[in-house]
């Protein structure tokens, strides 16, 4: 299959598990257990990861600027950095870990033991059972996530500043809010929202087509993993040229 | 009534149905017997449009399925119930949800409702008792059972078992069987088994017949005794 083939082959699968009657009455139990699984059951993760993002952040910013500007550029450049890039992009790419794999695995799964073909006899149309709650799931949920993360990140920098860089908690708030441009904060979430697409329906897409046995189930997870975050990387760089650019 | 015409079916070189022909009337319950891997699961799902066949189409009340349009193959499904071989279960959910799916997807019955007519199609299979199991702490032959129930959940017109009794023991494979017979002469739904145990077909099926190299041939009396 070559790339573009591929390309249209993925994307008709989003739109083919999105472009359909929603029959919200059966459907929305389903969705919100997928809020849950993806946003709550991500949560810890991010909440660790975040803060260790914006530890190194801190670090960095004031090995590179120390002593050569004035100390609230470092609130300013921490979270600048971490609203635009590190917060949308490194919580997506945990979500891809944690659960585009899961959800490759558990279609693929289903796919295999026939499930998936027990729904189809019973007249369940499976691309608005399986595939439409994950992909509405995840895009309510990462958005949430981010946001979570990016306040995380900021908090744990500020407090870092404060306790072991005697960057006052007002100073940095001072660069942070004094600098902060809503642009860069719905700019970051714009992002988040492309990012669960992409992460939902590699999740889906790999699981649906599986064909064999636990091997390719296996395959399929890691498939939806890379894929979700090569798709992540490059959507972080298609929004940033239109939105920044 | 399912009328099968013509249908043929090949993997690249392998040809796995060839220009199978048969009917099933109203009330009947066919079975197509064969050994394992001639092709006996790639009829029944053929025959529900869940693999697109090379040529020939199958005919429910004289509408094709193979000509039909999604929402129409959804229509003729749910006048279908299907055991699969292996059960496909949700193990992700509990008996009663397993069993609930359908109702709930295509019914507007109250969840009393629903809880009411699962409970009495697990009295049918003889499963009480079990609703709030889920699959993987059932044995073969209850998450059998459980797909019985499961497929008669909407009350379907035909029934299709793909292998029923396979993989049980002697006393589970009596109880399916015993069950088929009751659910044929309790509702007179008009159904497909297929197998490879001859015994489960002369007990259960109206018609059998041989599936064997692609071909299907009717099994006559004394062929029956011989092949006994």
């Amino acid at each position: 299959m070559n790339l573009f083939s591929a390309i249209g082959d993925f994307s008709s699968f989003f739109f083919r598990s999105v472009f359909i009657p929603w029959q919200l009455r059966q459907s929305k139990h389903r969705i919100v257990r997928q809020v849950y699984e993806v946003g709550v059951g991500s949560l810890p993760i991010i909440v660790i990861i975040a803060a260790f993002v914006g530890l190194v952040s801190i670090v960095q910013t004031s090995y590179q600027v120390a002593g050569t500007v004035p100390r609230y550029i470092l609130g300013m450049t921490v979270g600048r950095m971490v609203l635009i890039e590190l917060g949308p992009i490194l919580t997506a790419l945990m979500v891809s870990g944690r659960c585009a794999s899961s959800m490759a695995a558990e279609i693929g799964t289903m796919r295999v033991t026939e499930q998936i073909d027990a729904l189809e006899i019973m007249a369940v149309d499976p691309y608005r059972f399986l595939n439409l709650p994950r992909i509405m799931g995840t895009l309510i949920a990462l958005p949430v996530l981010t946001v979570i993360a990016e306040f995380d990140s900021l908090i744990v920098a500020g407090s870092y500043a404060h306790f072991f860089l005697k960057v006052p908690f007002d100073v940095f708030n001072y660069g942070l809010t004094h600098f902060f441009y809503a642009k860069d904060f719905f700019g970051g979430l714009a992002k988040s929202f492309f990012f669960a697409l992409v992460i939902a329906t590699a999740g889906c897409y790999f699981g649906f087509n599986v064909r064999g046995g636990a091997r390719e189930v296996g395959r399929a997870a890691t498939y939806a993993v890379v894929t979700a975050s090569i798709l992540i990387l490059t959507l972080d760089f298609l929004v940033a040229l239109v939105i920044f650019g | 009534m399912i009328d099968v015409k013509k249908l043929s079916k090949a993997f690249g070189s392998l040809v796995v149905l060839d220009d199978v022909s048969f009917c099933i009337d109203d009330g009947a319950l066919v079975v197509v017997l064969g050994p394992s891997g001639t092709g006996k699961s790639v009829l029944l799902k053929s025959m529900l449009a869940l693999l697109p066949v090379d040529t020939g189409e199958v005919l429910f009340d004289g509408k094709s399925i193979q000509t039909a349009g999604e929402k129409e193959i959804y229509e003729i499904r749910k006048q279908v119930g299907f055991v699969f071989q292996g059960t496909a279960l949700f193990d992700s959910m509990n008996v009663v949800d397993n069993i609930a799916l359908p109702l709930r997807e295509h019914t507007d019955l109250s969840s009393r409702a629903i809880r009411d007519r699962v409970c009495g199609l697990l009295e049918v299979v003889g499963m009480q008792g079990k609703a709030k199991l889920y699959p993987q702490s059932l044995s073969g032959g209850m998450r059998r059972l459980v797909a019985v129930a499961r497929a008669l959940a909407l009350d379907p017109k035909y029934l299709f078992y793909d292998e029923p009794t396979t993989g049980l023991d002697p006393i589970m494979t009596d109880k399916v069987v015993g069950l088929i017979k009751n659910l044929k002469k309790k509702y007179t739904n008009s159904g497909i088994v297929v197998t490879h145990d001859l015994t489960t077909a002369k007990a259960v099926g109206d018609q059998i017949y041989m599936l064997k190299k692609g071909k299907i041939s009717k099994l006559s009396r004394i062929e029956k005794e011989l092949y006994d």
